[in-house]
């Protein structure tokens, strides 16, 4: 009952944010200089002052700002998040359904990659603190997140792609042929052309994750109930992962819930750079033309997203640790 | 049609299709092998198409795919005349103001219906209704009357007679009714599937990934050899060239380092083949003619004389270009090769600058008059570097003569909106795309100095308006070419731009592809006449 209570509060607290949210969001985008025809009726000589007009009104353009929102709030609320102002005119949801799920394969797959290789780092480098493996790890990690993705990934196109000619350099499936491939050379043929953008979003990533795990892994092995279980005699093995690992990784719940938007939020570098038709390449182009309803689709689903994933890791917490429920805090 | 550029965009808008080579390729040369059907090419372009529908679309990419799928009533050949397509012929009546076009008989859609006038009085009707979200309305706005009194035959009565309007008649404006009557073009299933009547039938298009195109078998003027076409969307332009090496594309445009330098390999010398040819474009230092500093045109021209232009070809362009001397490129049949010139000579530069009373009275090395110093702000658009560098190294001369010229780079929107439209500006570089008629009234006649118009340095000259009203109701193109090279005197002397170069567009091809001759439309315009042989075809289609 008072898990139900607490959690009808907090999403009672999500639906002004929400709204706020979209407010601003529509506010700030409207500030930035020009106009969605921009791209289409600039230094075009073609282009009348008449027409330019006509599209405006087109667009809704021509009325007050908070007309334009109240209109776009209304589609809003029947689950209509409008059409796109580039010439296609596409519903903006079609725009974006189409490459949500390859953004959400390739986040997903790095975001696992990124939790079993960080996850043992941080552990290991824990238990062996200020020892030459700790060392070397945290050099590596901090390179890995220092590195430009932009020049890695060219780095291991060359490598992989070209020197070794092991792995495809850019795109998601083959170009010929792909349609005759039975399922299994179809996986195969997607595996080869993930490999690299995989890696390289993950690489990033490895350095905060690894870092938290390590942190939280010190702290909860100075508390007491780890020299208890070492002074029963446990095995190390069993103290580290079965009786430390599961406290640290507590904090680990909230970092994952606030992962959740950059699942579907993409990244315009390695999308780019590997030619993958994703979210964040759609995001920079809306941004560039001033295509303002796919921006705020993609603002809503982003921002609902953010909102879920604190609302997600709340209640993970709270379900994992009793201590979160009943407000008690452990003695230092 | 003219735009002004804001990236370099791999290879040309429209694939023009020639009907003379075809016939040349077939009558000659036995001996030679004979053209082969199959094989498809793979072309990397940085930028989706955003729709199929002509009309609609204003990028190059989008132009680029549907030139290949639409026809029009007439096209460019290979030097740029202006020849048949959909019609066989034409006749210019009532002293231009009455165009008379034949059409073909036969030729059908794509879907077995066949094509007639009405399609092209639809397609009239669409492109000048106000509910038509379209930029090229333009032109058919001085259409007084359009009719199709028969199948065959369209007639067209303009208000005024208007040389630009026969070149109008391209693909844009022809559309299948039987598809569309009726309908909100603007949700158009056509706009993503399609249905044309020209060299190739659309396949498949996936969302900033690849679009796919095969041969039409029932072209009217021969089925293309090459059975596929297919464009990568590929929006990293590194990526785009490790995929060339790695076998991932036939065809992209090279940047001028990738086509000395990089391409400069055995390797490459062995898989491909590359071609250079004068791009439609030129990139200018255009002054704000409303500020004090230029509006002596004796200033304009001293800076002119100050910069080296084959210096910037030499360093930006790696020699892959030539010097403009107006807002023509030197291979068109309307440019004229003898206006006057400005030879880098800063001593004369100093000469003219001196004579309109700018001198370096307190030794800064700055000029100055009246106690002000001869300084300005250049602006140019964030992310082209061949601007950024041209703008170095005019920097760098021009403050040999003693003129500070500070550089500022903006994004294209906020400096379109804020500062081109709003004159707030000394001075820009930026870059015209050139259209293959010489109508330039948009830019430089003085009517068009308003808000959001092309002329925004507020160029007025009584002479060039004369000659730029006269050069659109004149159809004879001997008279036309006088007319315009009167024009090209008048801006060399008054310099409203430094015209500084024409670059060149860099395609490369891989080798096993035949039957490619540059001329001055560039290559594409016998596209469907590129041929692979069998034993080097690469893709074997089912």
């Amino acid at each position: 009952m008072g898990l139900f209570l607490f959690l009808l509060k907090r999403i009672m607290g999500l639906v002004p944010t929400f709204f706020g949210i979209t407010l601003i969001s529509f506010l700030v985008m409207h500030l930035a200089p020009g106009e969605p025809m921009s791209l289409q009726a600039n230094f075009n000589p073609k282009m009348t002052p008449e027409m330019r007009q006509r599209l405006r009104a087109q667009y809704g353009l021509d009325k007050p700002l908070y007309v334009q929102y109240a209109k776009w709030l209304k589609g809003l609320v029947h689950l209509d998040l409008g059409r796109s102002f580039s010439p296609d005119r596409r519903k903006v949801w079609d725009k974006i359904k189409e490459r949500l799920p390859v953004t959400i394969l390739i986040n997903v797959l790095s975001m696992a990659l990124i939790l079993v290789i960080s996850i043992p780092l941080g552990v290991k480098a824990a238990v062996r603190q200020n020892s030459l493996f700790d060392q070397v790890t945290t050099v590596l990690v901090f390179l890995a997140y220092a590195a430009p993705a932009f020049w890695l990934a060219l780095l291991l196109m060359l490598f992989f792609g070209i020197e070794l000619n092991l792995l495809p350099v850019s795109g998601l499936h083959s170009l010929m042929g792909y349609e005759q491939m039975g399922a299994l050379e179809k996986i195969w043929d997607w595996t080869r052309h993930l490999i690299l953008p995989v890696f390289v979003s993950a690489i990033g990533g490895l350095a905060g994750f690894s870092r938290y795990t390590r942190s939280s892994m010190l702290e909860v092995l100075r508390q007491d109930y780890i020299t208890t279980a070492r002074a029963k005699g446990l095995p190390e093995r069993a103290v580290i992962y079965r009786h430390a690992l599961r406290n640290a990784l507590l904090p680990l719940i909230t970092i994952l819930g606030l992962s959740i938007p950059g699942l579907i939020g993409g990244s315009v570098i390695f999308e780019s750079i590997f030619a993958i038709p994703g979210v964040g390449q759609l995001m920079w182009s809306a941004v560039m033309a001033r295509d303002y309803p796919v921006l705020m689709g993609n603002l809503v689903i982003v921002s609902i997203l953010t909102l879920l994933g604190n609302l997600l890791a709340d209640i993970g917490y709270a379900a994992v640790d009793p201590r979160i429920r009943t407000g008690i805090q452990s003695e230092e | 049609m003219l735009r002004i550029h804001q990236r370099s965009f791999l290879s040309v808008a429209f694939l023009f299709v020639s009907l003379l080579v075809c016939t040349k390729a077939f009558g000659k040369a036995p001996s030679r092998q004979m053209p082969a059907y199959g094989d498809a090419i793979v072309v990397g372009s940085i930028g989706d198409a955003s729709t199929l529908i002509p009309m609609l679309a204003t990028d190059a990419t989008s132009h680029e795919i549907a030139g290949l799928i639409y026809n029009g009533l007439v096209k460019y050949d290979k030097d740029l005349n202006l020849v048949g397509d959909l019609a066989k012929s034409w006749e210019i009546k009532q002293g231009g103001k009455e165009i008379i076009f034949h059409l073909r008989k036969g030729v059908r859609w794509q879907d077995g219906v066949e094509f007639t006038s009405k399609d092209v009085l639809f397609g009239f009707k669409t492109i000048t209704n106000p509910k038509t979200p379209t930029a090229y309305a333009g032109d058919f706005m001085e259409v007084e009357k359009a009719q199709a009194p028969d199948p065959y035959t369209f007639r067209v009565i303009y208000k005024e007679p208007f040389a630009p309007a026969l070149s109008s008649w391209g693909d844009i404006v022809v559309l299948p009714e039987h598809l569309l009557k009726g309908k909100d073009i603007t949700k158009s299933p056509l706009a993503r599937h399609p249905v044309g009547l020209g060299p190739y039938k659309f396949r498949l298009w996936k969302t900033q990934e690849r679009i796919e195109l095969d041969a039409n078998p029932d072209y009217f003027d021969g089925r293309p050899y090459l059975d596929r076409y297919i464009m990568r969307i590929i929006p990293d332009p590194a990526t785009m060239f490790m995929e060339l090496k790695a076998g991932g594309l036939d065809w992209m445009g090279l940047s001028p380092v990738q086509y000395k330098r990089q391409t400069d390999t055995p390797f490459f010398r062995k898989n491909f083949r590359k071609y250079k040819y004068l791009s439609f474009s030129y990139t200018y230092l255009g002054y704000n003619l409303r500020h004090p500093l230029f509006k002596d045109k004796r200033v304009r021209q001293a800076i002119s004389y100050a910069i080296d232009k084959e210096e910037i070809i030499r360093g930006v362009l790696l020699g892959l270009g030539v010097v403009a001397t107006g807002p023509y490129k030197p291979d068109a049949w309307f440019y004229n090769p003898n206006v006057r010139r400005y030879p880098y000579d800063p001593q004369k530069a100093k000469a003219l600058l001196a004579q309109c009373g700018w001198k370096d009275t307190d030794g800064d090395g700055i000029l100055d008059k009246d106690g002000r110093p001869f300084s300005f702000t250049v602006l140019t658009n964030q992310g082209n570097s061949l601007r950024d560098k041209t703008a170095q190294i005019i920097q760098y001369r021009l403050k040999q003569v003693g003129i500070e010229m500070k550089i500022r780079q903006l994004e294209w929107t906020a400096f379109i909106n804020d500062f081109i439209d709003k004159r707030r500006f000394e001075a820009v570089i930026l870059g015209w795309t050139l259209g293959q008629d010489p109508d330039i009234y948009d830019i430089w006649h003085s009517s068009k100095t308003g808000p959001k118009q092309l002329n925004f340095i507020g160029y007025k000259n009584k002479e060039v308006d004369r000659l730029l009203v006269m050069g659109r109701r004149t159809f004879d193109r001997k008279r036309r070419k006088k007319i315009y090279f009167k024009i090209q005197e008048i801006l060399a002397e008054d310099q409203p731009y430094t015209f500084l170069y024409v670059p060149m567009s860099l395609p490369i091809i891989h080798a096993r592809f035949r039957g490619i001759k540059p001329a001055p439309a560039g290559i594409s315009y016998n596209f469907i006449r590129w041929w692979v042989p069998k034993n080097e075809q690469k893709y074997i289609l089912p």
